[in-house]
């Protein structure tokens, strides 16, 4: 097979100018006036000089993750803001206005209730369904994949995704179990075997639901939708225009789970890396098609189990980086910045992760050493967050202004740095982020 | 005899270990025996995570294979063999927060290490933990959280704990996600872990004297 996303390709740069042309422009969004255009052109000139390490930006971007902090602080619930379109609207309109982060976080992850509710959808608990209704929703944790079924997912992703994860992880989907195999489809006898299958009575329920839960997540996405142009119409750019993830961490976080994963580094190695590879363009697709979508360049990556801790450094450069870094590169060939938020700590990682093409990825730590960050994979990507989260929940304010200070002498220096939270925010006392906001803003000016 | 069983079981060789184990009960070795040479080994491995030699993938490993190997023993072993009376931990996970993997495995490395735990369980309100305390009469708390939200439900349940009159018969220890010295102060606890296995450490320190 051909070895891709190995290699920045030659027109890397050019695509890259192009997609920052075109995020810049702000094409498509409803400016209610020449200033709010300015600024939201100033603001996106800040993003891409900290990202791009040409040139010091004229300050730091202040970009924190809002997480479900503008829930609590329009003191709504997260039942409400998962049920209740009108409140969610209202929540990030507040939490936008009165805050005024340079860019825009849309409720993106506030997923609507009632589409889960109608899939019976059985990852998570959610606020009403599992968990309290002032709760945010959880994971559950389970082996949702066995691992006796490496093979299915290497053979055919689609196929073992449609016909045993969906009906495992969706309780309205049980019958997806009798799809049938989609290639074999290229003669007439195979006609009728395949379509049988949607004729039954638990197939059609199964579609009811589909066609129930899309209608509902149109209707969201139409809430969402409009409060994100009137935000961003007020001259704030969204901070990210899509979302992947890294391999390793679509089999450990949602198909193995955590235990299962660690003990298949140990008993399967050997599948585990080739489902990383078979998972990759899959994942390079799903970062660039979203970001393509949205006028955008940079696709939001959370990552999990790579962290400290989670596994040694010889696991990690065996299983974690390489589909990782393949990820990476195939982003930044697409003309992507791919945004990559390590939460937890990376200071055993920085070494390994360093090595990738320079001004083309931004690095969001959570609790790194930001100093050594600095020195390490700062001279090749734009670092953001370290905010911590322990300080925004329980601290003073007068804690978090020496933290923000420190902090932007760290990792501030020469640009290459976006001030954020270590992570969602959620928890945190108002007055701490208002703080944190204020004195990034104040502090953050490159003289 | 037992050497290359805790050998095995400390490289992470599980059929190796599996095999052995069977292999020394075969040749009359005593099930006791057999079990104490894993606590002797899930020590080792825990002393390689203290060092920053071993990870969590590690003691998943060796929690699985002492699993295993339980299994094959605890029928053979008389009742009263099996307790051990080193000193009682409760540990749950607090109110709101469901999550239970970083209380497993700390709840696998004390009884590895012979004390004896009742775990409450995930999403426990502080009155839970107030009626078990009652009960069961621990030595030690613990309490895990992953969210943030998890040091306001930890907050209360300190409180709960010290309005029931029991601060003063228990240790308490908390971890997770975004725990920290801050938020150990925050909440009122004794002390906090970042990992198992100062968890493990925390508990031997307060109860074992070691």
């Amino acid at each position: 097979m051909k070895e891709r996303f190995i290699n920045v390709s030659a027109d890397a740069d050019q695509r890259q100018a192009e997609r920052f042309e075109i995020w810049l422009s702000g094409d498509g969004i409803p400016f209610i006036d020449a200033e709010a255009k300015a600024a939201y052109r100033e603001r996106v000139t800040l993003i891409k000089d900290a990202i791009q390490l040409r040139q010091i930006p004229a300050r730091i971007p202040i970009c924190p993750s809002a997480g479900f902090f503008p829930i609590q602080y329009a003191g709504i619930t997260m039942y409400d803001a998962m049920y209740d379109y009108a409140a969610l609207k209202k929540a990030w309109e507040v939490y936008h206005q009165d805050l005024e982060p340079d860019a825009y976080n849309g409720p993106t992850t506030i997923v609507p209730g009632k589409v889960l509710d109608t899939l019976d959808l059985k990852l998570y608990k959610w606020p009403g369904h599992g968990v309290a209704k002032d709760r945010e929703y959880q994971y559950v944790e389970d082996e949702y994949m066995k691992a006796e079924e490496y093979q299915d997912l290497i053979d055919d992703p689609t196929a073992f995704f449609l016909t045993a994860y969906f009906p495992r992880i969706f309780g309205a989907l049980k019958s997806f179990e009798t799809l049938p195999l989609f290639p074999p489809l290229n003669e007439i006898p195979l006609v009728p075997p395949t379509f049988m299958r949607f004729g039954t009575e638990e197939m059609q329920s199964s579609f009811q639901s589909l066609g129930q839960a899309g209608e509902e997540s149109l209707r969201w996405r139409t809430a969402v939708g409009e409060v994100n142009m009137r935000i961003m119409g007020n001259g704030f750019p969204s901070f990210s225009g899509g979302f992947t993830k890294a391999p390793f961490d679509v089999i450990g976080d949602s198909l193995r789970g955590t235990k299962g994963v660690m003990l298949d580094m140990f008993r399967f190695p050997d599948e585990l890396k080739e489902a990383c590879e078979r998972l990759t363009p899959i994942m390079v697709k799903c970062g660039a098609t979203a970001c393509r979508a949205n006028g955008h360049i940079m696709p939001f990556i959370p990552l999990h189990k790579g962290a400290d801790g989670f596994m040694s450094d010889e696991q990690f450069r065996t299983f974690y980086w390489p589909t990782l870094r393949k990820l990476i590169i195939g982003l930044i060939n697409e003309g992507m910045v791919p945004l990559l938020f390590a939460e937890g700590s990376y200071n055993k990682r920085l070494d390994v992760i360093f090595d990738i093409p320079r001004g083309k990825a931004v690095w969001w730590f959570d609790r790194t050493d930001m100093k050594r960050a600095k020195q390490t994979v700062g001279q090749v990507a734009c670092l953001a967050g370290n905010m911590p989260l322990d300080l925004l929940c329980t601290g003073t304010p007068s804690q978090v202004k020496s933290y923000c200070k420190s902090l932007i002498r760290v990792a501030g220096t020469e640009g290459g740095f976006i001030f954020s939270s270590g992570a969602g925010m959620q928890g945190s006392k108002a007055e701490n982020v208002k703080t944190m906001i204020a004195c990034a803003k104040e502090f953050g000016i490159y003289k | 005899m037992t050497e290359s069983l805790i050998y095995a079981m400390v490289e992470m060789q599980e059929a190796e270990a599996l095999q052995k184990a069977k292999q020394l009960l075969d040749e009359g070795t005593s099930p006791m025996k057999i079990l104490d040479a894993c606590s002797a080994a899930m020590e080792a491995v825990g002393k390689r995570f203290e060092k920053g030699e071993y990870f969590l993938p590690n003691l998943m490993m060796a929690g699985e294979m002492m699993k295993q190997i339980s299994a094959i023993l605890k029928p053979l072993l008389k009742q009263e063999q099996t307790g051990t009376g080193r000193g009682k931990v409760l540990i749950g996970t607090v109110e709101g927060d469901i999550h239970d993997i970083g209380k497993n495995i700390v709840t696998f490395l004390l009884e590895a290490n012979g004390f004896e735990v009742r775990d409450i369980g995930i999403d426990q309100s502080p009155q839970k933990f107030v009626e078990a305390i009652g009960d069961f009469r621990p030595d030690v708390v613990g309490m895990s959280g992953l969210l943030t939200l998890a040091f306001e439900s930890m907050k209360n349940t300190v409180q709960a704990i010290e309005a029931a009159g029991l601060r003063e018969t228990v240790r308490i220890m908390i971890g997770g996600g975004q725990v920290t010295e801050q938020v150990k102060d925050y909440t009122g606890a004794d002390a906090y872990g970042p990992d198992a296995v100062v968890g493990l450490r925390l508990t031997k320190e307060w109860i074992g004297g070691q």
